[in-house]
């Protein structure tokens, strides 16, 4: 059985959020009543004009730096040639073979180019409705048209449905918090597709790619890649060639079929843009653009989460791929480091524990839970003041009411039971009157024995016993028995 | 030196339908502007570098400030097929 | 003739100014006589003068102005000559006319041109061929024929036109008057419904060149809706030069030789203008243009290239026309196109679309590109050497309505001597210098990018010297009129 190793590249489209379209005055809207933004320009008009919006170029710059790219010292807009309904001018004005960024790095995946252009408009299906002759209408609304558009197209590094999901997320955190782009992958200011091939484990062969397209969510993008690796994978073992041909995955069904092309024959026929000029990187743009980036981007702040405080590199990315977790996470390393230390290892361990109850979509910062409280838990559990299990509960209760962890174990009684309470020794000695052969079997020296005298402890205490603690009790108890 | 499937391919690209007899007429016509075209191949251009623009400024920018939009009776009023949502009408690019 | 009718628009300008005539009346003698043109140099004409009170001191002085139709004018019918726009009527106004009406000069009506700037004798527009005044049988030239034609024959004190390959020059010179294009960038292009963009300048056709000077002073300027709009660095002046001492003027022989094709009787008036140049105090020398040859076939490259794009918003969808809305998507696109458009127009398209396709970029238009850089260099070196390069403006005088039209490429040939300088950007200027049988001929000069000033100030001392007669023309618009 071959093993098959996908070979992915993604191409991002972001809507950046000037105030303005790319090469005209009209505001940039989501939602709003259709064609009320629209100008000779962004209409296509005879004799109109486009001109740059400086702050589009100043966040594509934005973005050029925080992915490592470089930026052409010169770079030129094209024209792009074919014919749609939502494309005014008949041409779409972007760049072609001298785009403003190359090169790159974010995360593990390289980055190939970044360039700017123009959103297309929108167009809408209407059907056949109150017709008799004639072929279903669709009908244009402008509005979008001209929405500076930020494409960024990686490398083929990528090599797993979840690595995909996983960068893409990573480049959003790195988008939304450079403050260009809304990012909202279902309002489209975030739209990916993906370039899927596959090839025998260990060639170095590229198979032959196709192209997934716009695919408006993380899951979809997980989903939609997955099956078309499985397609081509499929195809490949029954003896079928893969076709160059770009693909829709629909989300609903699962499955992929091939995409009406906009141009039949493609040839889009770039040609420098006559109408504008040659964008030049000034040092002072660039400077302006470096010193508009926030101090640390967060594949950044993954790597000093590794570094300085010891999180391993999964969780690091978890907490640093989102800004509100690892912003929450400082926060709350802050407060702890101010009320006498907490282990950053230890704190981070609670961050899913709090989003699982929290929802996946919220901030924490917008919970219940301070940060200073979670610390507190933390260093509590670190401490062996309360059991990891009784831990638990008392972030249950802060998620839900809010409130000081160490008020919450001593009113509720939750503090860890010491070893010297003879509770406890109590406790353990019914343990291994409850299951003599257990017993018998640990004093022999089978350790796996423990779990169920160890279960029984903490069923009898509700978790407020420390599972180290009672396995001690538990050994000493037993030999003494022997 | 144009055939017709290359007339063919580029009146297609361009969004003209030609009819037969301008079909011919077209191949013939732009064959022969392009045997007087053809001499600018044979000079000898290799390290000449291209000219698209011949006005010499970079950096032509505009402020990121809001400007009026037209009113959506001025945009649609031209419209050959307005439609009720305020929309620009055209037949489904998905139908045949 | 009403004797308004005979004074420059500058001259008019300066009675208006003294309180010596009525702007009003003024507007109206010129309305009457557009109204009443049958050589079809006018698409449209006011109905009225416009209303509120005359700018009697704005420096234009309430003269008229033509517009070439290809001009967005407000509410006002603007097709650029094309079946495509029929009764299209923008929502905004070209930033040039806007300027010409700011400082004084209202607009008068809209012209006749050849359909999207693309022609030699305004024999392609949708509108109907123009007459040239000087003879009704014969082309005005192009593409401004209808704005060379009227200020002509005196329906129109001054006109504004286009030049990408000769459109202003060429009927400048074809109808006996004087036609100035600009360096490129000097005048904005929002609002000129675009042919070739990286060659496309608005300028003046006036009857002379003082009036060349006042209109041009009153249409440059950095336009912030146009990206390749420059600041003129000085100001227009109005031209006072009586001789040309110490001015170098060069003769390309790549041009002004056997190769261009030069009538006899135009060979024979731009000589003797050369004549009167030296006469003045000029000297006159041969110069090389090595690539000039070549620059007729980068231009049928490079111009329809951008006009390929250029002219695909017409698609039916947004304005204009639209043929076949009932069928699916690509039939709408393709029959409003073929049916929209002329024949000159399509052939232009598809030559453009070929330059560009995938395969035979490098080869036509990346080349071409070249050319042009290697035609720019040709006028850098020859312009350390001379003011100007003069050439004939057109091989040839008016020639007969249809004598042309069957063979594109002898069309295209006209433009030999005039695609050079907007390849280059720079500017240049056609005076009439004379009659050969009958028939205006056109004398050309060019300069370096920015030397409008000293351009008009050597074409006024020609001018001067050559003492064109004009009126035969007005004459024929007067019959016009009367008819
Ligand atoms: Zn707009």
């Amino acid at each position: 059985m071959t093993e098959y190793e996908p070979v992915i590249g993604l191409e991002i489209h972001v809507q950046l959020k000037t105030r303005t379209k790319m090469f005209c005055g009209c505001e940039l809207s989501f939602g709003d009543s259709p064609n009320i933004h629209t100008c000779p320009v962004c209409l296509g008009l005879p004799g109109a004009l486009p001109v740059v919006n400086e702050r589009a170029i100043r966040f594509g710059m934005m973005i050029g730096l925080a992915l490592g790219c470089e930026i052409a010292e010169r770079s030129l807009f094209h024209r792009k040639n074919y014919f749609y309904p939502d494309l005014p001018k008949g041409y779409q004005i972007s760049q072609y073979d001298v785009p403003l960024c190359r090169g790159g790095r974010l995360g593990d995946v390289r980055i190939h180019r970044v360039h700017l252009e123009e959103d297309a408009a929108k167009l809408n299906h209407l059907g056949a409705s109150g017709r008799i002759h004639g072929s279903d209408r669709s009908w244009v609304d402008f509005n979008r048209g001209g929405t500076p558009l930020v494409e960024i197209v990686t490398e083929p590094d990528i090599h797993s449905p979840e690595q995909a999901r996983e960068w893409l997320s990573l480049l959003r955190t790195t988008l939304k918090q450079i403050g260009v782009s809304d990012v909202n992958m279902e309002e489209g200011s975030l739209r990916c597709d993906a370039n899927v091939s596959v090839r025998p484990a260990g060639s170095a062969v590229l198979g032959t790619k196709t192209e997934l397209k716009n695919m408006n969510s993380f899951r979809f993008l997980e989903r939609g890649v997955r099956a078309e690796i499985q397609r081509q994978i499929g195809l490949i073992e029954a003896g079928e060639a893969v076709v160059q041909e770009t693909l829709h995955y629909d989300p609903v069904s699962g499955g992929i079929t091939p995409l009406r092309s906009k141009e039949e024959a493609h040839d889009y026929r770039y040609f420098p843009e006559p109408d504008l000029v040659p964008l030049v990187a000034t040092d002072a743009m660039l400077a302006a653009a470096r010193e508009a980036l926030p101090a640390e981007l967060p594949a950044e702040r993954a790597a000093r989460f590794e570094r300085e405080l010891g999180l391993s590199a999964g969780r690091a990315r978890d907490l640093a791929f989102r800004a509100d977790l690892a912003d929450y996470f400082e926060r709350a390393l802050a407060a702890g480091a101010a009320d006498g230390g907490v282990d950053p290892v230890e704190l981070s361990n609670w961050i899913p524990q709090l989003v699982e109850r929290i929802g996946s979509d919220r901030d924490p910062a917008e919970s219940n839970v301070a940060p200073e409280s979670l610390a507190a838990l933390a260093t509590m559990v670190k401490a062996r003041e309360v059991s990891r299990d009784a831990a638990r509960e008392v972030l249950s209760r802060l998620v839900a009411d809010g409130g000081d962890p160490r008020a919450i174990v001593a009113r509720e009684g939750l503090g860890a039971l010491s070893a010297e309470d003879d509770g406890l020794g109590e406790l353990v000695d019914r343990a291994i009157a409850s299951d003599p052969a257990a017993a018998e079997q640990v004093r022999a020296g089978n350790l796996k024995a423990i779990g169920p005298l160890v279960g029984y402890v903490m069923r009898e205490t509700k978790g407020r016993a420390d599972g180290a603690t009672i396995t001690r009790l538990i050994r000493e108890r037993v030999r003494q028995a022997g | 030196m144009l055939d017709r499937a290359q007339v063919l391919h580029v009146a297609r690209l361009a969004r003209l339908e030609l009819t037969e007899v301008e079909l011919e007429r077209m191949a013939a016509e732009l064959s022969h502007v392009l045997e007087h075209i053809e001499k600018i191949r044979e000079l000898d251009l290799d390290d000449v570098p291209p000219t698209s623009h011949v006005v010499d400024v970079v950096n032509v920018l505009r402020h990121d400030d809001p400007e009026p939009s037209l009113r959506r009776e001025t945009a649609l009023r031209p419209a050959p097929e307005p439609v009720d949502a305020g929309g620009f009408g055209v037949p489904s690019p998905a139908a045949a | 003739m009403n004797e308004l009718i005979e004074l420059t628009a500058a001259a008019a300008a300066q009675r208006v100014r003294a309180r010596e005539i009525d702007p009003a009346e003024l507007f109206e003698a010129y309305r009457a006589r557009a109204a009443a043109d049958d050589l079809n140099a006018f698409t449209w004409v006011a109905p009225r003068a416009p209303a509120g009170e005359y700018p009697g001191d704005a420096p234009l002085a309430g003269v008229p102005l033509a517009v070439k139709d290809l001009f967005c004018t407000e509410g006002v019918p603007s097709q650029a000559g094309s079946r495509i726009l029929e009764g299209y009527r923008p929502p905004y106004t070209a930033t040039v006319v806007a300027n010409l009406q700011r400082a004084g000069a209202p607009l008068l009506g809209k012209t006749n041109q050849d359909e999207f700037a693309m022609g030699s004798s305004n024999e392609n527009s949708a509108y109907g061929p123009v007459l040239n005044p000087w003879d009704r049988a014969r082309v005005p030239g192009g593409s401004s024929g209808g704005s060379a034609a009227a200020v002509a024959a005196g329906l129109a004190p001054w006109a504004i036109g286009t030049d990408t390959g000769g459109s202003i020059r060429q009927p400048a010179a074809l109808c006996g008057i004087v036609g100035l294009k600009p360096t490129y960038g000097a005048c904005s292009r929002f609002g000129m419904i675009a042919f070739a963009s990286s060659l496309d300048q608005a300028g003046p056709l006036t009857r002379d060149v003082t009036d060349a000077a006042l209109l041009l002073a009153h249409m440059v300027g950095r336009d912030r809706r146009d990206s390749t709009s420059l600041e003129f660095p000085e100001a227009i002046r109005v031209p006072r030069a009586e001789d040309l001492s110490g001015i170098r003027l060069g003769v390309p022989e790549e041009l002004t030789g056997a190769g261009g094709g030069v009538e006899p009787g135009v060979r024979e008036s731009f000589e003797a203008t050369l004549a009167r140049a030296e006469g003045l105090g000029a000297s006159v020398e041969p110069c090389r243009l090595p690539h000039a040859p070549h620059a007729l076939s980068a231009y049928y490259l490079i111009a329809p290239a951008e006009a390929s794009a250029n002219l695909a918003r017409f698609d039916g969808v947004r304005y204009g026309l639209r043929e076949d809305g009932e069928a699916g998507l690509v039939s709408m696109y393709s029959q409003t196109r073929s049916h929209g458009f002329g024949a000159e127009v399509k052939r232009r398209i598809m030559l453009g679309t070929y330059a560009l396709s995938s395969g035979y970029y490098d080869a036509y238009y990346g080349t071409a590109q070249k050319v042009r850089t290697k035609i720019a260099e040709d006028f850098r070196t020859a312009f350390e050497r001379f003011d100007f390069i003069v050439t004939p403006t057109s091989p040839w005088t008016a020639f007969a309505l249809g004598a042309k039209t069957d063979d594109p490429l002898a069309m295209y040939l006209n433009d030999f001597c005039t695609v050079p300088m907007p390849l280059a950007g720079i500017p240049a200027i056609s005076i009439p210098s004379g009659l050969s049988d009958g028939l205006p001929v056109g004398f050309q000069l060019a300069g370096p990018a920015f030397s409008e000033n000293r351009l008009l100030d050597a074409a006024h001392a020609l001018e001067r010297a050559i003492g064109f007669d004009g009126s035969p023309a007005r004459r024929s618009g007067e019959s016009a009129a009367r008819g």
